[in-house]
């Protein structure tokens, strides 16, 4: 069974305590119609954990398929460098019919960001090197495909329904 | 079915058809690592399959100069039309007639349902499997395995 290959660390954005009992993973494609879902579900079990969940998200865009997941996960990366990351990437996938450029210029404004910055960041590809790297280390722990979870570091292999990632995080925390 | 040829075997050689007037040898390849991916159908109703993953992980692949051939029992036109809609940088191959004899050879065929297992070879410079396996049904195997076997390779 396919490990988590990089632990979670300073560099990733989590939500919840770090020694909570259950750490979840996921490597995610703003883009992605099946993550959109997962992110609903993943806001539901942290209801329903609350602190004994510590949630991850790491950026696997699939750029060949979805256009504008590399554009998402480096304008959420760029959030992060003004502590907005968990803002942004919650507004992404709730508004991830519209994804476009405008839109992240959109959002970014909403956030009271720097429009600008943005586009001269994604100009320069100023977070593509971030982004790569949490796909590279992604690739090489198995993820393969998205969305991709972990639990405590083991991929979770059966599908990501509410009812299936809860009962294996209770699994987990015992 | 019988077991998956193992690391240690030369690796059959096949021509397949890659474009409807172009075909592929495997012996062509000599000299540079090549990936077999073996995979049950074209248009497989997830995104992010083991296909689109592949794209995205072809330059690490690349960097052991390693070439990366698709395989399914899907004809040429269908895997033309698949290749176009999710940007494939990489060839697929039709094993379709005689239907699925190479993913035989490689004994990897499931015969009842018509079509392949979830299979990766890696076949080193001088034409021998260095490493095989088998995916679990439904589980894309993902890149790992293939990108350790590739380090794995003598330089």
């Amino acid at each position: 069974m396919a490990k988590l290959k990089v632990p979670v660390g300073p560099a990733d954005h989590t939500q919840g305590p770090a020694d909570a009992p259950v750490t979840l993973v996921e490597y995610g494609d703003y883009e992605c119609p099946h993550c959109g879902r997962a992110y609903l579900i993943v806001k539901a079990l942290q209801k329903r954990f609350g602190n004994q969940l510590r949630f991850v998200f790491r950026n696997f865009p699939l750029r060949e398929i979805h256009p504008a997941a590399e554009a998402a996960a480096e304008t959420a990366e760029f959030a992060a460098t003004h502590d907005k990351f968990w803002e942004m990437h919650d507004l992404i996938y709730e508004n991830q019919q519209y994804l476009s450029y405008e839109l992240l210029s959109d959002l970014a404004k909403q956030l009271k960001l720097d429009a600008k910055e943005l586009a001269r960041a994604l100009e320069t590809g100023e977070f593509a090197e971030r982004v790569k790297k949490d796909f590279s280390g992604g690739v090489r722990g198995g993820v393969n495909g998205t969305p991709t979870f972990f639990i405590n570091g083991q991929r979770h292999d059966a599908d990501f329904e509410l009812d299936t990632l809860g009962r294996a995080i209770t699994e987990a925390s015992r | 079915m019988s077991k998956i040829l193992p690391a240690g075997t030369p690796a059959p050689d096949f021509t397949l058809h890659v474009t409807p007037d172009q075909t592929l040898s495997l012996n062509e390849l000599r000299g540079r690592p090549v990936i077999l991916a073996f995979y049950p159908a074209d248009w497989s109703p997830v995104c992010g399959d083991q296909m689109a993953l592949y794209n995205e992980v072809l330059p690490e692949f690349h960097r052991f100069n390693a070439e990366l051939l698709g395989i399914s029992v899907d004809g040429v036109w269908c895997h033309a039309a698949f290749s176009r809609d999710r940007h494939l940088h990489f060839p697929l191959l039709a094993d379709f007639e005689p239907k699925g004899a190479v993913a035989k050879l490689y004994q990897v065929f499931r015969g009842g349902d018509g079509f392949s297992e979830r299979a990766l070879f890696v076949i080193d410079k001088n034409g021998t499997i260095t490493w095989s396996y088998v995916s679990p049904v439904g589980v894309n195997p993902g890149a790992d395995g293939i990108l350790e076997a590739l380090e794995n390779l003598p330089k």
